[in-house]
C-alpha cells in the first residue's frame, strides 16, 4: 500500500558528520558490497571494465567548496543515500504499491517483485536517493540495511548499516530519531544537525551535522601582522652585526 | 528531464485520442452510417491505445504493467491507468449501441466525455503533482494537457466530419480552440521562464544545507561516469535549443493548423482539410512535449552541479 503511515514506532535512520567526513568513499564500496549479496537483486553494473562503466549505487559521495565571504574556502565531503522521509514523496507516487514506508520501524523500502521500473518515484525523490538497476530494471534504494540490523545470525557489532560498520572516521551513525534519549538524537541536538532541502516537506528522517566553525588564523595571534619578533641573544647580535655590514 | 520517446508519444497521442472520445461523447456533429460508427470510434480508440501501450515500452518490466491499476487511492499513476482502462471500456459499449442502434445516445456519451477528460487530467497530474520540478508543478500543467487534448480531438472530429460534406462552421471553432489551446501553453511559458529551482527555494546551498557557511559550489561529482541520475534528471541538452524549438512547435503547431482553419473558414472549403492542420498540430505537439521534458530542471541536479551540470 502507497500510502504513508500516519506514524512510525521508530525513526530509523543515519546521523551523517560532515565535519569528520573524510571522502575515502569506503562507505560506497561497503554499501555496494553487502547490498550486491544482500536484500533483492544485486546492485549491477554496465560495462564495469568499459569505457563507459554505469551502475547502481545506494549511497554516493558528492564533494562540495563551500566559500564564506570573509574566509577562505573549504572542502565539504557529502556522503548522500535514502533520507527515509517521513513525508516520503517516492512512496506515494508508486502506482504498484512497490514502494512502502514500513509503520513499525520508518525505513522505506521497495517490494522488488512488485517494481514495474517506471522511475516515478526516483522523480518524486529531491535527493536522488533511487536508482533504477540497470540489470534487473528495478529500483534500488538504501534499505538502511534491513537485513542486517535485524540480523541475528551475524555478531551483535555488525548489526548496524554497512556504511556505518565501515565508516573509518565514524562520521556515520545509526539510531532511532523517535527516541529523544538516543545517541542519534543527542548528536542532532549538540550539534545542530539539519535536514536537506527543508522547502520540499519531505521532513526527512536523515540528519547532517555541519561542519564546526573553522579556526580563523586572524582571529587569533595577530603574530603575522606585526611581523616577526625581534630575536635576542647570539641570534640577536648575529642578525644586528650582519644588517650593519648592509 | 530525459525526454523518453515512448512517454512523448504516449502524452501526445492519448491526449488526441481521448480528446476525440470526449468529442465524440459530447455529440460532436459526425458523419452517420455503419463505416463511421465503425472507423471513427476505431480512430479515437487507436490513438489512445497506441499511445499506452508505447508508454509500457518504458517500463522496466512491462509485463508487470497490470500491477499499476492497484493504488489508485493514492497514486496519480495508477489513476490514470484505472480512468483509462474505464473510459475505454465504457467508449467500447458507447461505440457498440451507435453502431448496432446507428445513433449516438447522448446519456450514454456524457459520461465517455466525463471520463475521458478525468484521463488526460490523471496523465498532466502525474507530472504536475512533482515538487522536485518547479516547472511542471503548477495547475497550468494539468489546464495545458488538456486544452492540448480536447483540440486534436476537436480538430480531428471537425475535419471527419468533413466526408459528409459539413459546412466550414467547424472550422471557425477549430480556430478558435488552436489559439486558446496555444496560449494556454504560453502562459505556461511564461510561468516556466519564473519558475526555476532557484525561484522555488531551492538552492545548492538548501540542498546541502552549507548556505549558512557559504556559497556553495560542486567540486567534484561521485563517479567520473554518468548514473541513472544524470541521464534520466540531469538532462540538460534541451535547453540550448529551447527558442528555436518552440519557434518550430509554434509554427508547425499553431501557425499552419490556424492558417488552415482560416483558409477552410473563409474560403468556405471542405472541412477534410482540417485533417492535414491535425497532422501538423500533432508534430507541432511532439516539439511542445519534448521541451517539457527537456527544458524541465530537477531538483536533484543540484547535487551535481546546479545549472552548469
Amino acid at each position: 500500500m502507497t500510502s504513508l503511515p500516519s506514524s512510525t514506532d521508530k525513526a530509523l535512520g543515519l546521523v551523517i558528520d560532515l565535519d569528520t567526513c573524510v571522502g575515502c568513499h569506503a562507505c560506497v564500496v561497503s554499501c555496494k558490497e553487502w547490498n550486491t549479496g544482500g536484500y533483492g537483486a544485486p546492485l549491477g553494473d554496465l560495462d564495469p571494465y568499459g569505457a563507459e562503466p554505469v551502475g547502481a549505487f545506494l549511497n554516493r559521495i558528492h564533494t562540495f567548496e563551500v566559500s564564506p565571504d570573509d574566509a577562505p574556502a573549504s572542502i565539504v565531503h557529502f556522503p548522500k543515500s535514502c533520507l527515509h522521509c517521513a513525508d516520503a514523496p517516492c512512496v506515494t507516487v508508486c502506482p504498484t504499491g512497490a514502494s512502502y514506508k514500513r509503520s513499525e520501524d520508518g525505513i522505506v523500502l521497495v517490494d522488488e517483485d512488485m517494481c514495474i521500473g517506471c522511475g516515478l518515484c526516483a522523480w518524486a525523490c529531491p535527493y536522488g536517493a533511487r536508482e533504477m538497476d540497470p540489470v534487473e530494471n528495478v529500483m534500488k534504494k538504501c534499505t538502511l540495511c534491513v537485513d542486517r540490523i535485524y540480523n541475528e545470525n551475524i555478531p551483535e557489532i555488525d548489526r548496524e548499516p554497512a556504511c556505518v560498520r565501515t565508516c573509518p572516521a565514524g562520521a556515520r551513525h545509526f539510531g532511532d530519531f523517535s527516541d529523544p534519549e538516543s545517541d542519534v538524537s543527542r548528536l542532532v541536538a549538540e550539534r545542530g544537525g539539519m535536514d536537506l532541502m527543508p522547502e520540499m516537506g519531505t521532513a526527512p528522517v536523515n540528519k547532517y551535522l555541519p561542519p564546526r566553525p573553522k579556526t580563523r588564523p586572524n582571529a587569533a595571534a595577530p603574530a603575522a601582522s606585526q611581523g616577526e619578533p625581534a630575536p635576542d641573544g647570539f641570534l640577536g647580535w648575529l642578525d644586528r652585526a650582519l644588517e650593519r655590514l648592509g | 528531464m530525459h525526454p523518453a520517446v515512448s512517454v512523448i508519444f504516449f502524452t501526445v497521442m492519448s491526449g488526441a485520442g481521448f480528446g476525440l472520445i470526449a468529442l465524440i461523447g459530447l455529440g460532436m456533429p459526425l458523419p452517420g452510417g455503419l463505416a463511421a460508427a465503425f472507423f471513427i470510434p476505431a480512430l479515437a480508440g487507436g490513438l489512445a491505445i497506441a499511445g499506452l501501450v508505447s508508454s509500457t515500452f518504458h517500463l522496466g518490466h512491462p509485463e508487470r504493467a497490470w500491477r499499476a491499476l492497484s493504488q489508485w487511492r493514492s497514486s496519480w499513476l495508477s489513476r490514470e491507468g484505472v480512468m483509462a482502462i474505464v473510459t475505454l471500456v465504457l467508449f467500447g459499449l458507447y461505440t457498440l449501441v451507435w453502431m448496432l442502434g446507428g445513433e449516438r445516445i447522448l446519456w450514454l456519451g456524457l459520461p465517455v466525455a466525463l471520463c475521458a477528460v478525468v484521463t488526460v487530467y490523471t496523465t498532466a497530474m502525474i507530472y504536475a503533482q512533482l515538487k522536485t520540478v518547479p516547472q511542471w508543478h503548477t495547475g497550468l500543467t494539468p489546464a495545458c494537457y488538456l486544452v492540448f487534448s480536447l483540440t486534436c480531438g476537436l480538430v480531428l472530429a471537425a475535419g471527419l466530419d468533413g466526408f459528409r460534406s459539413a459546412g466550414p462552421g467547424a472550422a471557425g471553432i477549430a480556430f478558435a480552440a488552436i489559439l486558446i489551446a496555444w496560449a494556454f501553453k504560453l502562459a505556461w511559458w511564461a510561468r516556466a521562464a519564473r519558475s526555476s529551482l532557484d525561484a522555488a527555494g531551492s538552492t545548492m546551498e538548501t540542498a546541502t544545507g552549507l548556505g549558512a557557511i557559504g556559497a556553495v559550489r560542486l567540486l567534484e561529482r561521485p563517479h567520473t561516469g554518468e548514473n541513472y541520475l544524470t541521464r534520466e534528471m540531469v538532462h540538460v541538452i534541451g535547453r540550448k535549443h529551447a527558442v528555436k524549438l518552440r519557434l518550430i512547435a509554434l509554427c508547425v503547431g499553431a501557425l499552419v493548423p490556424l492558417l488552415i482553419a482560416l483558409a477552410v473558414w473563409f474560403l468556405a472549403a471542405s472541412a477534410l482539410w482540417l485533417i492535414p492542420a491535425f497532422v501538423a498540430l500533432m508534430a507541432g505537439l511532439f516539439v511542445e512535449r519534448w521541451l517539457f521534458f527537456a527544458e524541465a530542471e530537477h531538483a536533484v541536479s543540484l547535487y551535481y552541479g546546479g545549472r552548469n551540470a
